[in-house]
């Protein structure tokens, strides 16, 4: 095996004992009304790891505090700026607390209280330059690639996606789980088709039943929207259906047995393949499970995940506040038009340039490398997409996550 | 699913079954579809399934053809798994997509139409 420089990662350590690979202010806007604030204190340190989030609604959901506070409290943040009109129903209150019970440097700015745009820019503003100063000053511990927790996704797939950059995700993920880090694979609605294959993988056959039931309750969530997780640019690429799409997606999942079931918000108990069920539970509600491919980043993300591969053949130029997005590109045409954004051509495996297992270690090296001040194609672009909508999820059942 | 078909190693002509054009990927022993591992043009002539066939149409990357005669409602194959039916018959070396097949779950929706009336701009 090729050395990949275990040895040179090094990560943030946080109160819960995990570590981070940046160390990112997070500005958090907690209505769409507070989000050009926001945008503006963050505007003149968008080369220096100031992130925004937020939510952009005014009425109260579960789904989303949770998300807030598993994103503002995530390894990779060091210092939280929470952004707030005044008269939303967001519990600004309760997610402040949570941050600071972590020893994370936090601040509220009420823009209301302030006085407005101008002033609450202002103060802001002061507060970052503060925290960056910190967090830029603050030391680093040896990190271990047991300790990642690293997520993937496909967007803009299309024919090549799952013959090639797929399956070698799918490799990288197979070495990360032997050497004990956590992946994280998701999108129920891209596995429709695949769940009795995908169920035989489950380490328990408890696991299996509950593993077919998420695919089963995204079949069903889909039916009732009367769309597919399935886009017109898909069919451009030739995949002719979702059942074609689903057996392409499920190759990033690589071969290792299924370890449990988490949905947004879960973080792993340890090392091993989780599959992550954003589908949401009850009746159908908010509209499409996840609106484009950030909204799921933004869940991976909140489970942990220090980085997220994401494979692309139509070519996706996005990445993701908070964590670096590695793009594999499947496909070797899209590759030669839009190098600039991808980390990985993996479409030489269809041109017989290179195997799977070669890309495959090619990538698991590349997120190593991250975590040794390597930055991806998509953070040197300054791409910092982020989207959180309305959802609702019931917990997992026991039978989710096995004991090891 | 992982294709049964190895890509461990870089593609070889060797590892390209004899019956089918170089230019052509079996997935899976089992499937009734070719995948294309390249831009193909029109009129090209193609060995599929150990039958020259000569293609009615361009045929973009990581698309697919019919490596035998498919009948109506007969399950696409590919890697190993249906992945829709056939709505028409689909003679050997037919591109198969949209036109021809449907999913068993839920519709596909494309613009394929209106991008054929936009003069084919993608």
């Amino acid at each position: 095996m090729k050395t990949h420089g275990i040895g040179t990662m090094r990560g943030y350590l946080r109160s819960d004992g995990r570590k981070g690979i940046r160390n990112v202010v997070a500005v958090g806007y907690l209505v769409e009304c507070a989000h050009h604030v926001a945008r503006e204190i963050a505007i003149p340190f968008r080369e220096h790891d100031v992130h925004v989030i937020g939510f952009p609604g005014c009425y109260p959901n579960d789904y989303a505090d949770r998300m807030m506070e598993r994103l503002c409290t995530h390894p990779n943040v060091g210092a939280v700026l929470l952004v707030s009109l005044g008269c939303e129903s967001f519990n600004k209150y309760a997610l402040e607390r949570a941050v600071r019970a972590t020893g994370r440097p936090v601040k509220t700015i009420v823009i209301q209280a302030a006085g407005g745009t101008r002033k609450s820019i202002d103060e802001g503003r002061a507060f970052i330059a503060e925290q960056r100063a910190l967090l830029d000053a603050a030391p680093t511990v040896p990190m271990d690639v047991s300790e990642l927790v690293i997520g993937t996704v496909c967007g803009g797939s299309d024919g090549t996606s799952g013959i090639t950059g797929n399956p070698a995700a799918g490799r990288a993920f197979d070495q990360f789980v032997e050497e004990g880090a956590a992946c994280i694979f998701e999108e129920t609605g891209e596995l429709i088709g695949c769940e009795h294959i995908m169920a035989a993988r489950a380490a328990t056959p408890e696991l299996g039943v509950e593993l077919e039931a998420s695919v089963a309750k995204a079949a069903r969530y889909y039916a009732t929207l009367g769309y597919g997780s399935f886009a017109a640019g898909n069919a451009d690429g030739g995949l002719s259906t979702i059942e074609e799409k689903s057996m392409g997606a499920y190759a990033k999942s690589g071969a290792s047995p299924i370890t449990g079931l988490i949905k947004p918000g879960d973080i792993p108990p340890r090392g091993g393949l989780y599959l992550l069920d954003v589908v949401p539970d009850g009746e159908v509600r908010f509209g499409f499970p996840n609106i484009n491919d950030n909204a799921e980043i933004a869940e991976l993300i909140a489970c942990g995940s220090h980085a997220v591969l994401f494979v692309t053949g139509r070519g996706s130029v996005v990445g993701s506040a908070i964590s670096p997005v590695v793009k594999i590109c499947a496909n070797p045409e899209t590759y030669r038009r839009m190098e600039d954004d991808m980390d990985v051509d993996a479409g030489r495996i269809l041109e017989g340039k290179a195997g799977l297992a070669e890309v495959g270690l090619e990538i698991h090296d590349l997120v190593v490398s991250l975590g040794a001040g390597a930055r991806t194609k998509s953070e040197q672009l300054g791409h910092q997409e982020f989207i959180l909508t309305y959802k609702s999820f019931e917990p997992i059942g026991p039978a989710c996550l096995p004991a090891a | 699913m992982e294709p049964e078909r190895s890509l461990e190693a870089p593609l070889q002509e060797e590892d390209v079954p004899a019956a089918n054009d170089p230019r052509l990927l079996l997935l899976n022993d089992g499937d009734n579809v070719l995948v294309a591992r390249t831009r193909i043009a029109e009129g090209e002539a193609l060995r599929v399934d150990g039958t020259e066939i000569r293609l009615a149409a361009p045929l973009s990357i990581g698309h697919k053809i019919a490596r035998r005669d498919i009948v109506p409602g007969e399950k696409i194959l590919k890697y190993g798994a249906p992945i829709g039916s056939a709505t028409a018959s689909i003679p050997r070396g037919a591109h198969v997509h949209v036109h021809n097949v449907k999913s068993d779950y839920t519709p596909t929706h494309h613009l394929l139409d209106e991008q054929a009336a936009a003069g084919g701009k993608a």
